[in-house]
């Protein structure tokens, strides 16, 4: 796979329903009313609807890059930040950017967005090519 | 002048967790990759684990009665600080070996850092979490470094 500073990865939509939202903060055992709890999210901790855990967008942003590696590469190492809270019902858009290529050492920038392009969290992932 | 961070709450800088074992299941890799909408087959039929697999195996499985109303389970690693709003903090993940089913996975959390600084609307104190998770070999298989802001 030839990488060149600048590649865009592929970009992919997630638009999580609520059942989706429950059954992964079921898999962590995250009980935290905000993410199922719509009466509660909303009309006591005043957020815009069920809110999408975190981690999930943190881990859309490593699929993202694995999605575009392949078997060409591994995924090193990512360091994001949730930046701006998204909630069931928004569609939120994940991509990235390559800013470096060190003979096989890549490194990308990638970002979850909503869609006013509000940047929800921004991050940098590195990779190595194999082969 | 800031104060806000007095020599007791320093002192818990360099507290860990009591380690934590868990073992890696195939049911368990195939809940998270579905629920993450993953799509690749190795992760959705559980033959490897997906990055950030570990947030799932090592979430605190607390009793109904360690929940606030809210849902949220306390951290035992975190003293009581004199900010409590959480405003973003980051996340850095090393992945340093794959992780399969039936693997034995130890995690151990540090507090390795409390520090403030000022913010535009005034103080915030920072602190970090390290988690590293080793095989039953000793070898490091994911290092996390979490970082909290609180105003």
């Amino acid at each position: 796979m030839k990488v060149l500073v600048g590649d865009q990865l592929p970009t992919r939509e997630h638009d999580v329903s609520n059942v989706q939202l429950m059954l992964y903060n079921a898999a962590l055992w995250n009980g935290h009313r905000i993410h199922f709890d719509e009466p509660y999210a909303k009309e006591v901790e005043g957020y815009a609807g069920l809110v999408i855990a975190g981690p999930l967008i943190g881990d859309w942003l490593n699929q993202c890059v694995e999605a575009w590696l392949g078997d060409a590469g591994c995924l090193l190492s990512i360091e994001y930040s949730n930046r701006a809270a998204c909630y069931v019902g928004e569609v939120v858009t994940v991509g990235g950017q390559v800013t470096s290529t060190d003979q096989g050492l890549l490194t990308i920038e990638v970002f979850a967005q909503n869609a006013a392009g509000d940047v929800l969290a921004p991050g940098v992932a590195t990779a190595r090519l194999v082969g | 002048m800031t104060g806000l961070l007095t020599p007791e709450l320093l002192s818990n800088i360099g507290k860990t967790s009591a380690p934590q074992r868990e073992v890696v299941t195939r049911r368990d890799i195939r809940k998270y990759a579905i629920a993450t909408n993953n799509r690749q087959r190795k992760y959705l039929d559980g033959d490897q684990a997906p990055p950030m697999f570990h947030v799932a195996l090592f979430w605190d499985v607390v009793e109904l009665d360690a929940l606030t109303p809210d849902g949220v389970s306390i951290d035992s690693l975190l003293p009581k600080f004199p900010l409590e709003k959480a405003m973003a903090g980051g996340l850095k993940i090393e992945y340093l070996k794959p992780i399969q089913p039936g693997d034995w996975l130890t995690a151990t959390r540090t507090l390795t850092d409390i520090y403030e600084k000022s913010g535009r609307s005034g103080a915030l104190i920072f602190y970090e979490i390290v988690m590293d998770v080793r095989n039953d070999d000793g070898e490091l298989v994911i290092r996390e470094k979490t970082t909290r802001i609180l105003r």
